[in-house]
């Protein structure tokens, strides 16, 4: 059971780190690589790794089913949320321009808000998809 | 590099134990980000690792465990495939006769769109003036700004996915295991909203 | 030289192209199904490679807008490949769920032993 107890230090080690580099990724794709996609992996794979280790039942206290699946809609309502705002502020569908005093200004606040939408939806369904796969009794077949 | 992915790829047609090619397929993952990176293709090499060498391998190996670890050894040796294989492959290398050097900076390629992106100089502004967008990284600017209605196609596409899997995946498999000679018994319209009698041995409550 | 230029300026493609056939061979040939489906990562993989090769500028460096910098790669196939890897990864995930399900209905993953059951009970 050494192993078992290395593991589970490194990894209360390393899980708050890799959510901090997920939150980076997240919020400085504009000036690095990096953006929705990326930060919502390894968001999920934070959560994954503390699946794999700490076991099922703690994993699902630290992510409940429901928060998943609000989390999986919520982030495409995001976006399309957006995108709707600059009909309604007097632009076109998806028009970032409108959304502040300045159409620069508007351009990077639509992109960040879009973004942290496609985060969102991407990393709740890695880890739905994940927990799914894992929580799915094993047949003797 | 490439030539690494060509013997990996070919181990992993040979091998037949699916562990080995669950991680070979993660090291052919890995090395084409690494080929990415190379390309300047920092954005891509970033996704791929990863989601190639992450998330596929996880869930790969998720698969293994509810089902084999071998593939069964073929019957019978069947050629149509290689040839099939060979055909198109000396028909799409017919096809890059056409194409321009590799890194040419004036092929068409590179002209027709991507300055006037790289520039900023895409008209954005309802007025029809253009709009500095003003992000340094201009492959978010494309992905979320100019090109963002395909981003939500694209987000669209993963929830769906989630929803899919989790349909598939979310009620636990009948506990017996499934006799090959019967006919699957039609036991799915009873709707199971009760919990079944608890299992001291069965912690998975199955959908997420 | 001609024929010595082209070779040195297309063998990127071809190596490409190899690893695609490689792909689709696994897709075709193999009997099982979990290897079906990491055939198929391969072949799409490889058609990233070719795309983003062909995105590549001599000379250029990674399309992050910077003053100091004069030529940058193509950004456009960037933003498809990463809109497609994704894509792929859910196919990916949905085709694996499939598999686990086609597992528990029928107890085997072998693409014959499935054909047999399906045509002993019709």
């Amino acid at each position: 059971m050494k192993h078992h107890f290395i593991l589970r230090v490194i990894a209360k080690f390393a899980i708050p780190f890799i959510l901090l580099y997920a939150l980076y990724v997240q919020f400085h794709g504009d000036f690095g690589p990096g953006g929705g996609f990326q930060a919502g992996v390894i968001f999920a794979a934070a959560f994954i790794l503390y699946a794999l280790i700490f076991g099922m039942e703690k994993a699902r206290h630290a992510a409940p089913s429901a928060a998943i699946r609000l989390g999986i809609a919520l982030g495409v309502l995001i976006y399309a949320g957006t995108g709707v705002a600059g009909i309604l502020l007097g632009g076109k569908f998806l028009d970032y321009s409108v959304l502040a005093h300045d159409p620069t200004h508007g351009q990077h606040l639509g992109i960040l808000i879009v973004e942290f939408g496609v985060g969102l939806t991407v990393a709740s369904v890695m880890i739905a998809v994940f927990f799914a796969f894992a929580s799915r009794p094993r047949s003797e077949g | 590099m490439l030539a690494f992915l060509v013997v990996t790829a070919i181990a992993i047609v040979r091998l037949r134990n699916l562990f080995a090619v669950v991680m070979l397929s993660g090291a052919y993952s890995l090395i084409a980000a690494t080929i990415f990176v190379i390309l300047d293709a920092v954005d891509v090499a970033f996704t791929e690792a990863a989601v190639g060498a992450g998330i596929t391998t996880v869930l790969l190996l998720g698969t293994l465990v509810l089902t084999d670890r071998e593939e069964k050894a073929p019957k019978t040796r069947n050629y149509w495939p290689l040839g099939v294989v060979l055909l198109t492959g000396a028909a799409l290398v017919y096809a890059t006769l056409d194409m321009p050097n590799f890194a040419d900076p004036n092929a068409p390629a590179n002209r027709h769109v991507a300055p006037r992106y790289l520039a900023d100089t895409v008209p954005q502004h309802p007025s029809g003036a253009p709009v500095k967008v003003g992000v340094p990284n201009v492959v978010t600017s494309i992905l979320a700004s100019y090109r963002g209605y395909d981003t939500l196609g694209e987000v669209t596409v993963i929830f769906t996915a989630g929803i899919g899997v989790l349909l598939l995946l979310g009620t636990p498999a009948r506990k017996e295991a499934p006799d090959p000679t019967k006919r699957k018994a039609p036991a799915r319209k009873r709707p199971n909203r009760r919990k079944p009698e608890a299992k001291p041995g069965e912690t998975a409550e199955g959908s997420p | 030289m001609d024929v010595l230029d082209r070779v040195l300026g297309l063998y990127n493609y071809w190596i490409v192209i190899v690893l695609m056939m490689v792909g689709f061979y696994v897709v075709m040939a193999s009997r099982n199904l979990i290897k079906k489906i990491i055939g198929l990562s391969i072949f799409q993989t490889s058609v990233f490679l070719l795309y983003i090769s062909v995105g590549k500028v001599r000379g250029g460096s990674a399309p992050i807008l910077d003053k100091a910098i004069e030529t940058y790669s193509n950004p456009l196939p960037h933003v498809l490949i990463l809109t497609a890897i994704v894509v792929g990864v859910a196919t990916t995930a949905l085709g694996l769920a499939f598999v686990v399900r086609i597992k528990e209905a029928y107890g085997t993953t072998e693409e014959d032993e499935i054909h047999k059951q399906d045509e002993r009970s019709d």
